[in-house]
């Protein structure tokens, strides 16, 4: 009977994450619109001038948006993630997070519920993002596809569980915006996701390993790795072992008095 | 049997929030919490709805007392937060869904509430309408058949009438008392309009987090000596002797 009830809450909340994202479309249509923008303005723009070299998985010279294919999909999971997050933070504000915290179920499972809802409404629009690139010709196998599918998955989840815990320490939505510029672009521009990490050493030591210690490198080259059906296991160890922390730091941080005290 | 409190305490650092507050809440009436601004209605409401954990005294249900999980407690209450919690983007029967599967509810079971309290409701023919073209008061019986979807046996409304006209507030009074009527629901109606009021209505006092009287309105009226609820309370909160100051 409670697994039934938590299968239930699942359903429920999968349906009101998918309904609220369609009431919102610019939103689908912005999460794509920043990454093409990047694929075909950015990229055509900086190929010539940075070439990238054989490194894994390529087994060849790729062009700058090959590199960067990977990269913009976790772009793509990482503002979605914190989008959803913040929805969190306005729930809040606005009171319906009490909803959610009046459930009998465990709250655990409701966050967990929460974090495969956003990370389902991520997949789609990255996959939509990889079927527009096979129209500019960046081309990942199309096995491919497939096998990066739990990469997508895990690296939702890190993400999610990173922005649902900044959200339980935010207490107003105007701070949220502070916690945006100071974690996503960070996060964002000091990862393998626009440039390899051997590039970044070679311009700056102690930026590329701050770039290395970076969680979000790990995950744009365990999406990397899989997207040409191999796998990389010390990216994987690393997003699991992060997605793990930042899940428990989430929950920690939703116990009850902890978010109804903020209001 | 029911909702007991047991010496209630509860501090926000050195702010002493409530103060040894007990009180028994009447099984199928309306109990109305009269308080100004401040004296702990809302941490009270905090603390029944578990979204506080308690610091000091305890919550009994049905002679049983609740520690963690509070899971028991959740499924018996239905609440009404003063501040609106409806989703605007989403439909009534959107929204009454939604409460339904984060209580675990099939969705047979939800449809079928939904349908006898939307009627019950005078809402039936807006279901499939979004909150945002409700008016408050639409908005407020929205809350109050999603508060009510699940069954409970205990309904705490807290000022669920601020902000709303006159015939809204009366409407709604009039349909919580038949509720309790009906359905042999306990209710706790945290307010500061004590129009809402009748004289036979289990009243509980609260001021600067203390329980100043726990009785029917005329009671407390006979002994504070005072012709309406409105003097008794201006009486027991001292108010009058704080506006001379002013």
């Amino acid at each position: 009977m409670h697994l039934a009830a938590c299968m239930i809450a699942l359903k429920g909340i999968l349906k009101r994450e998918f309904l609220r994202f369609i009431h919102q479309r610019t939103r689908f249509l912005s999460a794509l619109v920043r990454p093409l923008l990047w694929l075909l303005v950015f990229a055509t723009g900086f190929r010539a001038a940075l070439g990238v070299s054989i490194i894994p998985p390529y087994q060849t010279y790729i062009t700058y948006e090959t590199y960067i294919l990977p990269g913009l999909c976790c772009m793509i999971l990482l503002f979605n993630g914190m989008q959803s997050s913040l929805s969190m933070v306005y729930d809040r504000e606005m009171g319906s997070m009490k909803v959610l915290l009046l459930s009998p179920l465990p709250r655990s499972w409701l966050l967990f519920c929460k974090l495969i809802a956003i990370a389902l409404l991520s997949l789609a629009q990255v996959y939509a993002f990889i079927g527009l690139g096979f129209l500019v010709d960046v081309t990942p196998p199309i096995m491919g596809l497939l096998t990066v599918l739990p990469a997508l998955v895990l690296t939702a989840l890190m993400l999610g569980s990173i922005g649902l815990f900044l959200s339980s320490r935010i207490r107003q939505l105007e701070n949220f915006a502070g916690v945006m510029n100071f974690v996503i672009f960070p996060m964002f521009f000091m990862s393998s996701a626009l440039y390899p990490l051997w590039k970044m050493r070679e311009s700056s030591e102690w930026l590329y390993w701050i770039c290395n210690v970076n969680p979000f490198t790990h995950a744009v080259e365990l999406v990397r790795f899989a997207l040409y059906t191999e796998l990389n296991l010390s990216a994987l160890l690393i997003t699991t072992g992060t997605t793990a922390v930042f899940m428990v730091l989430a929950l920690w941080g939703f116990r009850s008095e902890q978010v109804a005290r903020r209001h | 049997m029911g909702l007991e409190v047991r010496q209630l305490g509860f501090r926000y650092g050195p702010r002493q929030a409530l103060d040894d507050v007990s009180f028994t809440l009447a099984a199928g009436q309306l109990n109305a919490l009269l308080g100004p601004n401040g004296a702990g209605k809302s941490t009270l409401y905090a603390l029944l709805t578990r979204l506080f954990s308690l610091q000091k005294g305890e919550i009994r249900l049905d002679d049983v007392s609740i520690t963690h999980p509070s899971s028991r407690l959740k499924q018996r209450l239905g609440v009404v937060f003063q501040q609106s919690t409806l989703d605007l983007d989403l439909s009534v029967l959107q929204n009454l869904e939604y409460h339904g599967a984060l209580h675990g509810l099939t969705s047979q079971h939800v449809n079928r509430a939904a349908t006898e309290l939307l009627e019950r409701l005078d809402l039936a023919d807006r279901r499939h309408d979004s909150i945002r073209s409700l008016n408050g008061g639409h908005r407020r019986r929205v809350e109050i058949a999603r508060a009510l979807l699940h069954g409970p046996s205990i309904l705490l409304l807290d000022e669920a009438t601020v902000g709303l006209d006159t015939a809204a507030r009366q409407s709604i009074n009039r349909l919580v008392r038949e509720l309790c009527h009906e359905q042999s629901l306990t209710v706790l109606w945290a307010t500061h309009l004590i129009e809402e009021i009748d004289s036979d209505d289990p009243v509980l006092v609260l001021h600067q987090g203390r329980l100043l009287a726990d009785a029917p309105a005329h009671v407390i009226c006979h002994k504070q000596q005072t012709r309406t609820l409105a003097e008794a309370f201006e009486r027991m909160t001292e108010l009058k002797e704080s506006r001379r100051c002013i």
